[in-house]
């Protein structure tokens, strides 16, 4: 690349991605959303706000770990983790909620909605809503509520409505929609927090800034530690947030290779799965243009994937983006092999992964060894596997 | 000049405002849409509304949802919309029909084989809910080409400039949603939705239909006398999900509302 990298354009559009595609009504707040977020994103005294917060309530910077017995058993690249699960609330979503959030109270927002699929980005909104003592309510689907129980306990006892939605497929894309309409009817005194870098313009660019302090600050440690940039980076991609964090800082450093791992669920040639990047077409759904899980009449079909967090039949435009330009490459990991990732880094190195996180994993397993001792893969740990303890305990036949 | 336009001149000839039905296709089986369509007619419907389900209607309240899911399980889609349009259009060449529904499964079929489908099957007007004017313009202007009438929505928060850039990239007539909200949803004040019609008049002189939140006879007048169209549709669907079992009683319930409304605008 010899521009450097400046998406999107003012409109939102990643090339043909992105975009705003949204009914009237919500026209007028996400342009008072990006009037607000251009202003406070170049403002001292906001960005100072941001920083003090992710350092003493976030707990960042989040370490870079070399896996050295890991990366020793697989006998390859020498494998760097990310540790964004050691963030408050255990995942990379906190990053995002606590910008968002700071943005709600300085637009003057007194209640703060937002959608959940594995429940992490509910918990961390409903985490900042308490802290800033804002109304808050999280929709998620009805058989995600079912599956993350113990997430929608977390986000009760923080003061958070949890409503299941029953419409649809009552997974994450339909907590989407509920969450849309909840905000097109109270759009004066609602701030809607979108845990992806999904949505219409300007949320995959807002988010994807409040995310690239993972990529920010992964660099500058990979050069401390190592005394050089590494040479791929590997994140799960269901939305992308945690990809997009990790990979932006480092668009323009194209001896970096950037891999996005997608759900194949029970194996892309079964349909059953979340990879719409790896086996989807482009079209539009929630507001952006994307790469899309679909049937030939075009509606949106339902997603499979073992983790609840890239359960979901869309991906950030700017993902799609990077995947045709051929930036970044996306490949996909089943739920079984996820769960040798899963069990792999636990035994291995002493840290429970997310499930979602262990489609990294997994995938790290089969590039590691095929690359140089002297070369270096960060993966971006985004999330910790305590939420997913029944779900492993239920698949692997164990009760608790 | 167009149905829409025709149909809109020739009720402000006789100082009468059109009364706009909207219902989904294949809701709540394939075969009742049709006959459906020319009983609305019958009962004083000037332009029929034909929803295309989709799977996220993000803009819908659960009424018209619901609707969409019962249609998708019979495997309606935008194609088989099309072809009940264009049976339609058989007997029946004065009445405009006006799809309404979501982008993508436009995008799927492509812009400009959708367009050709358009016109071949005699549509008069596309209302595409997530298209707004800033990511409508291959689609817009394929459709005018065609003589399609691309119909843009306006709602209560919408800025003078942005009613300038509906006028400029619509035609047919504009769709005012009432209110802030999902379909079907909440109670109209009347007198914010007359402030804002004249605000939206100042900028443009395209017929202005309002719909969102008209449930019986009494609103529909109210609302004829501000606006140039009423455009019903939970209200209607309400009806089909009341009858499930009994589809022919949901046509009658629907024929006797839609000309009590007829009657209360006329009168």
């Amino acid at each position: 690349m010899t521009e450097k990298y400046n998406m999107p354009d003012e409109r939102g559009h990643f090339g043909p991605y992105g975009g705003m595609f949204v009914a009237e009504t919500l026209m007028l707040p996400i342009q008072e959303l990006n009037a607000a977020y251009q202003q406070y994103l170049d403002d001292p005294e906001f960005i100072a706000e941001l920083d003090a917060d992710l350092k003493h309530y976030v707990g960042r910077p989040s370490p870079l770990y070399h896996a050295e017995r890991w990366s020793r058993e697989l006998g390859g690249a020498q494998i760097y983790l990310k540790r964004e699960d050691l963030n408050h609330t255990g995942a990379h979503k906190i990053n995002n909620t606590i910008g968002q959030a700071l943005l709600a109270k300085r637009m003057g927002k007194t209640r703060i909605i937002a959608e959940t699929g594995a429940g992490q980005h509910g918990v961390a909104t409903a985490t900042v809503a308490a802290r800033l003592g804002l109304e808050c309510v999280v929709y998620m689907g009805a058989v995600d509520v079912a599956r993350q129980s113990l997430n929608v306990y977390r986000m009760k006892l923080l003061g958070a409505k949890v409503v299941a939605v029953e419409s649809g497929s009552k997974t994450l894309k339909d907590a989407l929609n509920e969450a849309l309409r909840d905000w097109v009817t109270n759009v004066d005194n609602t701030f809607y927090i979108i845990g992806t870098v999904a949505g219409p313009h300007p949320y995959p660019a807002m988010v994807r800034d409040f995310q690239a302090i993972i990529g920010r600050e992964a660099k500058q440690q990979c050069l401390d530690q190592a005394g050089r940039l590494p040479d791929a980076l590997v994140a799960c991609v269901g939305g992308g947030s945690n990809a997009i964090g990790l990979f932006y800082p480092f668009i323009d450093d194209s001896s970096v290779k950037m891999i996005g791992v997608e759900a194949a669920g029970d194996g892309i040639e079964t349909g059953r799965h979340s990879a719409p990047l790896c086996a989807g077409r482009p079209g539009v759904l929630h507001g952006n243009r994307t790469y899309l899980m679909e049937d030939d009449d075009g509606e949106i079909i339902e997603t499979h994937s073992i983790s609840a967090g890239l359960d979901y039949p869309g991906v950030g435009p700017e993902h799609a983006w990077l995947k045709d330009t051929g930036r970044a490459e996306y490949v996909n990991i089943t739920d079984t092999e996820a769960l040798e990732g899963f069990h792999a880094l636990t035994r291995m190195e002493g840290i429970i992964p997310a499930l979602e996180s262990s489609h990294a994993m997994a995938y790290t397993m089969k590039l590691a060894p095929t690359m140089r001792k002297d070369e270096i893969i960060i993966v971006c740990l985004s999330g910790r596997g305590d939420k997913d303890m029944q779900t492993m305990a239920q698949r692997e036949g164990i009760e608790l | 000049m167009s149905r829409l336009a025709a149909t809109f001149e020739e009720l402000s000839k006789t100082g009468r405002k059109a009364l706009i039905p909207f219902i989904t296709a294949g809701d709540p089986r394939p075969d009742f849409t049709l006959p459906m369509m020319h009983a609305m007619v019958e009962a004083g419907a000037d332009v029929i509304e034909l929803g295309v389900p989709f799977s996220d209607p993000m803009a819908d309240g659960p009424v018209i949802q619901r609707a969409s899911e019962r249609a998708l399980d019979h495997k309606m889609s935008l194609r088989r919309t099309l072809a009940i349009a264009t049976e339609f259009r058989k007997t029946n060449q004065q009445t405009p029909v006006v799809l309404m529904g979501y982008v993508h499964p436009i995008e799927a079929m492509g812009y400009e084989d959708f367009a050709n489908a358009a016109q071949r099957a005699e549509i008069d007007g596309v209302l595409t809910v997530d298209l707004p004017p800033e990511e409508a313009e291959e689609c817009v202007a394929l459709l005018k080409a065609r003589d399609i009438d691309p119909i843009f929505l306006l709602a209560p928060n919408s800025s003078d400039d942005r009613i300038k850039k509906m006028d400029t990239a619509g035609s047919g007539y504009i769709y005012y949603v009432s209110l802030k909200g999902v379909t079907g949803a909440g109670h109209l004040d009347i007198a914010d939705v007359e402030n804002k019609l004249n605000l939206i008049r100042a900028n443009t002189r395209l017929p202005v239909a309002i719909g969102f939140g008209v449930k019986d006879a009494q609103t529909a007048k109210t609302i004829a006398g501000i606006g140039d169209g009423v455009v019903i549709g939970s209200a209607l669907i309400s009806k089909i999900e009341a009858n499930l079992d009994d589809p022919e009683r949901a046509k009658s319930e629907i024929i006797e509302l839609l000309k009590s409304m007829r009657q209360a605008m006329d009168s």
